[in-house]
């Protein structure tokens, strides 16, 4: 249970990751909050030969309120997006993330990167359609949360690039529930309802390789369905596979409670926005 | 690679390989080995320390991560003369521990946790415990210790006094 050597570079700034990163061609990782990388370094599953430590990046640690859009820096912890006001449905989100002690390390940027389906910012970014702001050797640029994903701890990020913010649009309402079988777990089924740019939209973790919408759902949804219906519909539209934690059956089951309750969320939300 | 930090207020200085724990510096380069490690890969809570004040597994920290910062440890609970801090007593008198394993890790969450939410409710206390795990007790007793702590910490009278932390406490200097 020991990690194989690396070197160790503490970054000062995100050229430098950049730089370091370019440098390691493909063999360094970034090492931000660490509660997913250093379990892999730990069971030997990466061996890295270098960990560019981007903690102390200055710049990367800031929640900041863009009218409509939340952006949170690369290093925020979890415990902090618990704690902010400003996007209540990522504040709920993040409530669901492990435990105390790991949501005090953990990082958004991390988090989006190591692109765990069953994690809950992905899924949260998927639903509110976020932009993420990646830096390189040639500058800056966006992408969606959507063509950000691309498998399981799978994303389209090049290996001299990070992650630097999350632009998380404010939905004009929401609806979040996630169920696990134990407090603190990964997800077996998270489901995010929300109204975004004025569609409804409809988004599962835990059930595919990536966040996964459930767009005949939503069509649904926008028709004034009743809620048990959309769900369903959603239940039979998405693809789950089965592992040791559950059948196809028991996810479908899942997804569809997950989202009626997420939907209950969601109207209620609408009555007290009237 | 040479690193300064501090340990319930004492200045250490140690060259650590990058990928050494900070849970083995704690206990094989420190000799604080009531850091307890159980899984070594984050799912145990037996490890956990306060980082600045912060809850942190030191098994998935490597101690080059604190340079300059402020750990807090088990064995600072303990008063000037040795006395058992107000939480140490209640996991005694509610019976919160069998063997022990844990109990480290649980004493410095519910540390963090009184500290941060001293109206803490029972669920509440499930829920920031919920971290930790302990194979022997059935978790009741730990929940009742905690309740107990807090009432003995957290009554509106003696939170300043008893609350006077180890942690938090500033870098020392040379």
């Amino acid at each position: 249970m020991k990690c194989a050597p690396f070197d160790y570079v503490r970054a000062s700034s995100v050229e430098e990751t950049v730089k370091v990163l370019g440098e390691a061609a493909g063999e360094g990782k970034i090492l931000a909050g660490g509660q997913s990388l250093v379990p892999v370094l730990a069971l030997r599953m990466a061996r890295p030969a270098v960990l560019v430590d981007v903690n102390r990046v200055p710049g990367l640690s800031t929640i900041r309120r863009l009218d409509d859009i939340v952006e949170v820096g690369a290093t925020v912890r979890h415990s902090r997006l618990v704690e902010q006001p400003e996007h209540p449905l990522l504040a709920e989100a993040a409530r669901w993330i492990g435990h105390t002690a790991i949501r005090s390390r953990g990082t958004t940027g991390g988090s989006i990167a190591h692109a765990d389906p069953s994690a809950e910012l992905p899924v949260v970014a998927v639903a509110t359609g976020a932009s993420v702001t990646v830096a390189g050797p040639h500058g800056s640029r966006d992408v969606d949360a959507e063509e950000l994903f691309v498998s399981a701890l799978m994303t389209s990020l090049d290996e001299d690039e990070m992650i630097t913010a999350v632009r998380f649009p404010r939905p004009a309402r929401w609806g979040f529930a996630e169920f696990a079988r134990r407090h603190g777990d990964f997800a077996l089924v998270t489901a995010v309802v929300t109204e975004v740019r004025g569609r409804p939209r409809i988004t599962f973790g835990g059930v595919a390789s990536v966040p996964q919408r459930a767009t005949t759902a939503e069509q649904a949804l926008a028709d004034g369905k009743p809620a048990t219906e959309v769900a369903r519909i959603a239940a039979e539209e998405i693809e789950p596979t089965a592992d040791l934690h559950g059948s196809v059956e028991f996810r479908r089951g899942i997804a569809a409670e997950m989202t009626r309750r997420a939907l209950v969320q969601f109207d209620s939300e609408q009555e007290h926005s009237r | 690679m040479k690193i300064s930090f501090s340990v319930n207020g004492e200045r250490a200085d140690l060259d650590v390989e990058p990928r050494r724990t900070l849970a083995d510096a704690l206990r094989d380069d420190c000799g604080l080995t009531g850091t307890h490690l159980g899984c070594e890969h984050g799912v145990c809570g037996a490890c956990t320390i306060l980082v600045d004040g912060e809850p942190a597994r030191a098994c998935l920290m490597f101690a080059v991560q604190v340079d300059g910062a402020s750990v807090s440890t088990v064995e600072g609970l303990q008063g000037t003369d040795g006395e058992l801090h107000p939480v140490q007593e209640a996991f005694v008198a509610c019976h919160g521990l069998q063997c022990g394993f844990c109990t480290p890790g649980m004493l410095m969450s519910a540390c963090h946790l009184l500290d941060t939410k001293p109206d803490a409710d029972r669920e509440t206390i499930r829920a920031e415990m919920s971290g930790n795990i302990c194979r022997c007790t059935g978790y009741q007793s730990i929940v009742d210790a905690v309740e107990r702590a807090r009432e003995e910490m957290c009554a509106p009278a003696v939170r300043d006094s008893n609350t006077a932390a180890p942690w938090g406490a500033t870098f020392p200097e040379e």
